[in-house]
C-alpha cells in the first residue's frame, strides 16, 4: 500500500547543534533520495544520533535548515507542524530499555499516533498494523508483551512500529546492534525492500563491511562535522578510514562480497 | 499472515482473543450504584432506631422525592410516602448521600490523575501530589483553619493547590526544558517547603481542637462533605477528567521516551505542561473537597494495570478503569472509616494508607519476581 504515496526528498543544509559552547554538529549538509538507502558512518561521538534527532525534530537546530521535497516543491520542516513530520518521518531509536508492559501489536499501533484524528481513543487503520507487523517479520510476537522481549526483538518491532507511521523518511540509529549475524543480513535486507517502496532510508551504521554492502551512498561524520560524502566503496578508502577512525584498513574481496580487514595504524 | 522471519504456526490466528464482548461498561454501572446503594445504608442504627435502614427504604424515599418534585411542576405522577423517618431522611440525603457521591467523585479523580501523571513523567512513582499539591493545599487549608482569614476551606485549599504548582512549573522550567524529572524533583521541593511551612504554624499557633480538623485536611476526610462539595468534584471530574482522557494516545506516545514521542507527532515539552496543568487542577478540586487522601493516585493505576494486564494496558482502558475502581475504593475504604470504629471517625487517608501500602509492597514484589529493575 505505500507504493502510492508520493516520494520525498530530504535535503540538510548546514545543520548545526551548539550546547554549552560546544558543537555537537556542524554545517552538516546532506541529500537523501527517495527509493535510496544512505549510511550515516562515523566513530563513536562523531554526531550520528546528534544528527537524527535533529532531523526527527527531537533536538532544536542551532544553525542550518531541514528541507523535504515532494512533488517539486520544498518545504522547510521548521514550518511543518510535528504531526504533519511525523506522517512523513519515523525513528528507530538505538536502544529500548523501556519497559512497557504493552502488547507488541499496541507498540506497533503507536505508529498511527500522528495520522490519528486528535482526541482519539482507539486505534485506526488495523490493517496498516498488521501489514508493518508482518513486512518487519514479527506476527510470531505480536501477542507478546514487549517488556518481555530481547534486544534484537525489541529493535524489530521498533522498526515495525516506524513502519506502521508509513514514513516517507525512515531514520535508524544503528539498527543491528542487538542483532546476530543472520538477523543483521535479515534487517539490512528489511531496508532495501523498505527503500524500494520509495522511502528515503537513512541508517547510522558501525559495521563498515555492511554499510558498503548496503548503502548506495554513505555520509561519514567526524568530529560534529562531514568528512566524505558518496559512493561507499570509493569513500570508505584506507586514508579516510586512517583519518576517521584511525585504523588501517584493507578490503579484501571474496566470493560472496568485500570484506574489512582493521589492525592498529 | 505469513512472516519473513522464524514464524511459528501458532501464530496464524489473529487478534481473535483480544476484546472479548464483556459488558464492562454495565459491570462497572451496576458495581457503582450498588456499592453507592450499600454504602449509604450502612451506619450505625442507634442513630435513628433499632431498626436497621434497607436499601429499599432509600430506594423508596428517592422514589418518594422524585415523585414529589415532579408532581409539585404539574406533571402526571402521584407523589408517594416517605418510608423514611424525617431524622433518617436528613442522615441519608443531607449526610450519607453527597458524603458517598463525593468520595466516589474523588477516587475517581484521584486515579485519573495518578494515570495520567505516572505516563507523562514516566514515573511509575509518580502520583497526584508529586507536584507539592497536596501540601500546597494543607498549607492554605491550616493558614486559614489557624490564623483566622476569612476565606472558605475548599477555596484556600484550592488556591494553595495552584500556587504550588505555579511554584512547581516555575522552578521546573527555569533555564531549561520541562523535562519529566525536571518536574519531579521540582515538585518535591516545592512540597517539602510547603510541609515545612504546615508545620510551623501548626507548631506556633495551633491549639486545642483545631488539631483534629488539620489532622482531617492533611490525612485526608469526608466528613464535611455536602452536596456543594459533590457538585465541586462532578464540575472537576466531568470538564478536567474529559479533557485528560482525550490525551490517552498521546500519552501512550510517551510510553517509548520523549525522542520517540516527538517522533510520532507529539509536541512535548508543551503537551507535559498541559498535563501536568489540567491534572493539577483536577487534584486541587479534589483536595479543596476532601483533603489530601494519599495512596488512591499512587496504588490504583498499579492494581488496574495488573488487572487488565498487556492485552488492554493502554493509556484509554487504563484510565477509565482506574477512574471507575478509583471511585468504588474509596468509597468502601470511606464507609470502613465512618462506621467500623464508632463513635470515633478515622480519616479515611489514614485508611487508604493502612490498605495501600502493602499492596504497593505486594506489587513491588511481583514486579521483582518478573525480572524487572
Amino acid at each position: 500500500m505505500s507504493q502510492t504515496l508520493t516520494a520525498v526528498d530530504l535535503t540538510v543544509d548546514g545543520l548545526g547543534y551548539r550546547v554549552d559552547g560546544i558543537d555537537l554538529l556542524q554545517g552538516a549538509s546532506l541529500h537523501l533520495r527517495a527509493g535510496t538507502v544512505t549510511g550515516l558512518l562515523g566513530p563513536n561521538g562523531s554526531g550520528k544520533s546528534t544528527m537524527l534527532r535533529l532531523v526527527v525534530g527531537a533536538l532544536p537546530a542551532s544553525a542550518g535548515t531541514i528541507a523535504v521535497t515532494e512533488d517539486g516543491t520544498s518545504i522547510d520542516l521548521a514550518s511543518m507542524r510535528r504531526r504533519e513530520r511525523a506522517r512523513r518521518m519515523a525513528l528507530v531509536e538505538q536502544d529500548t530499555h523501556a519497559e512497557v508492559p504493552l502488547l507488541v501489536r499496541d507498540v506497533v499501533a503507536l505508529g498511527r499516533i500522528p495520522h490519528e484524528r486528535r482526541f482519539a481513543s482507539a486505534v485506526e487503520g488495523e490493517a496498516i498494523v498488521a501489514d508493518a507487523i508482518e513486512r518487519a517479520g514479527v506476527s510470531a510476537l505480536a501477542d507478546r508483551s514487549f517488556d518481555t522481549l530481547s534486544g534484537g526483538e525489541r529493535q524489530r518491532v521498533q522498526l515495525a512500529r516506524a513502519l506502521a507511521q508509513q514514513p516517507r523518511v525512515l531514520l535508524l540509529d544503528e539498527p543491528t546492534n542487538h542483532l546476530d549475524l543472520a538477523a543483521q543480513l535479515d534487517m539490512v535486507r528489511l531496508l532495501r525492500e523498505v527503500a524500494d517502496t520509495g522511502v528515503a532510508v537513512l541508517v547510522a551504521l558501525h559495521d563498515l563491511a555492511q554499510a558498503a554492502q548496503t548503502c548506495d551512498e554513505v555520509v561519514v561524520l567526524r568530529s560534529g562535522e562531514v568528512a566524505a560524502v558518496g559512493d561507499p566503496h570509493e569513500v570508505l578508502s584506507p586514508a579516510l578510514l586512517a583519518q576517521v577512525w584511525r585504523v588501517r584498513g584493507e578490503w579484501v574481496t571474496g566470493t560472496h562480497g568485500r570484506a574489512l580487514v582493521v589492525s592498529p595504524l | 499472515m505469513t512472516s519473513r522471519l522464524d514464524t511459528p504456526t501458532t501464530t496464524a490466528q489473529p487478534s481473535a482473543r483480544r476484546r472479548l464482548p464483556v459488558p464492562w461498561l454495565g459491570i462497572g454501572l451496576v458495581l457503582l450504584l450498588v456499592s453507592i446503594l450499600l454504602a449509604i445504608v450502612i451506619g450505625p442504627a442507634s442513630v435513628a432506631g433499632p431498626a436497621p435502614i434497607t436499601p429499599f427504604d432509600v430506594l423508596g424515599s428517592a422514589w418518594h422525592h422524585l415523585s414529589t418534585w415532579l408532581a409539585e411542576r404539574g406533571l402526571p405522577v402521584t407523589a408517594s410516602e416517605n418510608p423514611l423517618s424525617l431524622v433518617r431522611d436528613g442522615i441519608i440525603w443531607q449526610g450519607r448521600a453527597p458524603r458517598a457521591l463525593a468520595a466516589v467523585l474523588v477516587g475517581a479523580g484521584l486515579a485519573l490523575c495518578g494515570v495520567v501523571l505516572q505516563a507523562a513523567t514516566r514515573n511509575p512513582l509518580a502520583d497526584p501530589y508529586l507536584l507539592g499539591i497536596s501540601s500546597g493545599a494543607a498549607l492554605g487549608a491550616v493558614a486559614v483553619l489557624i490564623l483566622g482569614i476569612a476565606v472558605p476551606l475548599p477555596i484556600a485549599a484550592f488556591v494553595g493547590a495552584v500556587l504550588a504548582l505555579l511554584a512547581t512549573l516555575a522552578l521546573a522550567g527555569i533555564g531549561g526544558r520541562l523535562t519529566a524529572n525536571r518536574a519531579v524533583l521540582a515538585g518535591v521541593a516545592v512540597g517539602q517547603a510547603a510541609a515545612a511551612g504546615v508545620s510551623f504554624i501548626i507548631f506556633s499557633t495551633a491549639q486545642g481542637d483545631s488539631y483534629r480538623d488539620i489532622l482531617g485536611w492533611l490525612m485526608g476526610t469526608f466528613g464535611a462533605a455536602s452536596w456543594s462539595s459533590v457538585l465541586i468534584a462532578l464540575v472537576a471530574l466531568v470538564v478536567l477528567g474529559g479533557i485528560l482522557l482525550g490525551f490517552s494516545r498521546t500519552l501512550d506516545a510517551f510510553a517509548f521516551g520523549d525522542t520517540a514521542a516527538t517522533a510520532l507527532g507529539v509536541d512535548v515539552p508543551r503537551t507535559r505542561w498541559l498535563l501536568l496543568i489540567l491534572s493539577a487542577l483536577l487534584t486541587g478540586a479534589m483536595v479543596s473537597v476532601s483533603g489530601a487522601i494519599g495512596f488512591v493516585g499512587l496504588t490504583v493505576p498499579h492494581v488496574v494495570r495488573l488487572l487488565l494486564g498487556p492485552e488492554r494496558s493502554g493509556n484509554a482502558a487504563l484510565a477509565r478503569t482506574s477512574a471507575a475502581v478509583g471511585g468504588i475504593f474509596l468509597l468502601w475504604a470511606d464507609t470502613v472509616a465512618r462506621t467500623v470504629f464508632t463513635p470515633l471517625e478515622v480519616p479515611v487517608g489514614v485508611l487508604t494508607a493502612l490498605l495501600g501500602a502493602p499492596v504497593f509492597a505486594l506489587l513491588l514484589l511481583r514486579s521483582r519476581r518478573r525480572g524487572e529493575s
